[in-house]
């Protein structure tokens, strides 16, 4: 309860002080982020097996427009994207709101089910839906033959494929995204809901009209997250399905992976990877201006 | 609606003075909204339950015509299998090592710059903080290749800890985040104990540090998490079997036919279950954490 105004700064009695604070991140991120975001840029221009003196030219570029390995590839991804983000980000506003709900009994219990599967990793989430999803054993099969349903061969078709991924992408990061919306949600005043109650407005027209907009520029932020993750997805299809059946499932990421370390092409590999930059980019800017304008 | 905020009673007050018909609409809203989650929840629940169950029984029984939905006795022989496969205990250690050594590194470099860039004023701190800021949006996989010839060629690193740890230092979401932390704590205190004669180094260390604590654990915890089960990074800068971590050991399993699903079950239950206990526990900075900014994954 100070009367005096506190200074709005700290004074530096040792000007170098901050510097020294900032310098051993500063190493890091110049040398492992900054630099190498420049040189993969300058790599993309070269091919990369013909060494260093190789020169400039848009040969990996011009290799892109026509490589349908990559443009498999790209719609893929693109693919994944339309679909997967929409369905998480849907869902993960319902679980948001029915958490956040005060008719919800449990809820501890209910955001334990629902945010548990964000500790599990890539790598051991994909082992268990590649079990799961097993055309031959899997319990998914099994559940669908005891249903009466027959059964689908998951991996081995292109779509059925393709639906394992996005089913393993949304259980994964579905409750990684309600948090962040929940975390929104709280922000929006009670005061304005008892308003809009007393005004007669349903729970329904409450949702429209209140929390969804209120709520835009968190779910803004869970969109332009999930673009740049799915963009680079990697884990799910190379070890779900092997990239296949065929190319089916192969992604940017998969491709980029292919090309950069296991053909050792890291001018073409740079490439793919500035494509995901420039999509991620596109994205982003499109979110913005589309749904960015009033946050 | 403005008028009427003044005079809008306490939520538990509103409910008392609703009329017979609200309140009965309330309980068919409550009874729809859990006959809705309950099987959703459960269906959330049933990777994680069947990872746990079959971890327990032999590949025969995992792909019977009647699969296991309660534990088995046979963990310690998939474990064995594993153990065999991978020689997993040392892939194990790898992993704490790599994730502990990241974690502690990652929490002093970030916390160090969150911390000047929150508390001095100094020429270029905002054009530092705003070319930071800028490659936030830029994906990993952008820097991924000069990052592997760096580590890999130019610094010879392969298949050590520290080709592992050091790239993923650069973690821009943990400077954002903990620059946040210490916009809380106050200008006065530290000022103070300037006046007493402490050092920078030591009123960082000693009065600020402390008092962001909560921040800290909760970034320690998605750090941890974030290292530990990482994968594309560590499977292109592991190439011999001895310096694999779990999740790379676990990769290799996964796409071979011979090797035994108990195993690899095995294997990703004891990656999961620590955290799945922490995160019981441990909840509440969990979220805070991934509210606070989320941490790269």
């Amino acid at each position: 309860m100070t009367t005096v105004p506190a200074p709005r700064r700290s004074r530096r009695r040792v000007p170098s002080a901050p510097y020294l604070f900032i310098l051993p991140y500063l190493l890091i991120f110049a040398t492992f982020w900054a630099w190498p975001i420049v040189s993969s840029f300058l790599m993309s221009f070269r091919d990369s097996r013909l060494g260093a003196t190789a020169p400039f030219g848009f040969a990996n570029w011009s290799r892109l427009v026509g490589d349908e390995f990559f443009l498999t590839a790209l719609r893929n991804t693109l693919l994944i994207l339309v679909l997967q983000v929409p369905i998480m980000l849907t869902l993960a506003t319902a679980l948001a709101v029915a958490l956040n709900s005060r008719l919800l009994k449990l809820r501890g219990l209910f955001r334990f089910a629902f945010f548990a599967p964000l500790v599990v990793g890539t790598v051991a989430y994909s082992a268990v839906f590649r079990l799961l999803f097993n055309s031959d054993f899997g319990m998914v099969n099994r559940g669908l033959t005891g249903l009466g349903l027959g059964p689908v061969d998951w991996l081995n078709q292109p779509g059925p494929a393709m639906a394992v991924i996005i089913l393993a992408m949304t259980w994964r990061w579905t409750g990684y995204n309600a948090i962040i919306l929940l975390a929104g949600l709280q922000g929006i005043s009670e005061e304005v809901y008892e308003a809009a109650a007393i005004d007669g407005a349903t729970p329904w027209q409450q949702f429209w009209k209140i929390t969804l907009p209120l709520l835009r520029p968190t779910l803004l932020f869970c969109v332009v997250l999930s673009i740049i993750g799915t963009l680079q997805l990697f884990t799910e299809p190379a070890l779900i399905t092997n990239s296949g059946p065929g190319n089916a499932t192969m992604t940017l990421g998969t491709y980029l992976y292919q090309q950069g370390f296991r053909s050792f092409n890291f001018g073409y590999a740079s490439a793919i990877a500035y494509t995901v930059a420039a999509l991620a980019a596109i994205f982003s800017a499109i979110q913005l201006r589309l749904f960015g304008r009033e946050s | 609606m403005t008028v009427r905020r003044a005079d809008s009673a306490a939520p538990a007050q509103v409910t008392a003075a609703q009329p017979g018909g609200m309140r009965a609409q309330r309980r068919a809203a409550a009874f729809w909204l859990h006959l809705a989650l309950i099987p959703l929840a459960l269906l959330f629940l049933a990777p994680l339950w069947l990872m746990l169950v079959f971890s327990t029984h032999p590949e025969t029984a995992i792909f019977s015509p009647n699969p296991p939905l309660w534990f088995g006795g046979a963990f310690v022989e998939n474990f064995r299998g594993l153990q065999a496969d991978t020689n997993f205990l040392r892939t194990l250690a790898n992993s704490v090592v790599i994730a502990t050594l990241y974690t502690l590194l990652s929490m002093l470099l970030t916390s160090m710059g969150g911390y000047a860039f929150s508390k001095y004023a100094f020429p270029g701190r905002n054009l530092l903080f705003g070319l930071i800021l800028a490659t936030l949006t830029i994906p990993t996989f952008v820097t991924i290749i000069p990052q592997f010839i760096l580590v890999a060629r130019d610094l010879g690193l392969s298949n050590t800890y520290w080709a592992v740890v050091l790239p993923t230092l650069a973690n821009t979401i943990g400077i954002f985040y903990m620059r946040q932390a210490f916009q809380t704590v106050p200008n006065d205190l530290l000022n103070a104990a300037r006046i007493d004669g402490a050092n920078e180094w030591r009123i960082f260390w000693q009065i600020a540090l402390p008092i962001v604590r909560p921040a800290l654990a909760a970034l320690a915890i998605l750090l941890f998490l974030a290292s530990w089960n990482d994968y594309l990074w560590p499977l292109i800068v592991l190439t011999q079997k001895d310096s694999y971590t779990m999740p790379v050991a676990l990769g290799t399993l996964v796409g071979l036919t011979r090797v035994s699903w108990g195993g690899i079950m095995v294997g990703t239950a004891i990656a999961t279950i620590p955290f799945l206990i922490l995160f019981l526990a441990l909840q509440r900075l969990f979220v805070a954490g991934i509210a606070g900014g989320a941490v790269k994954d």
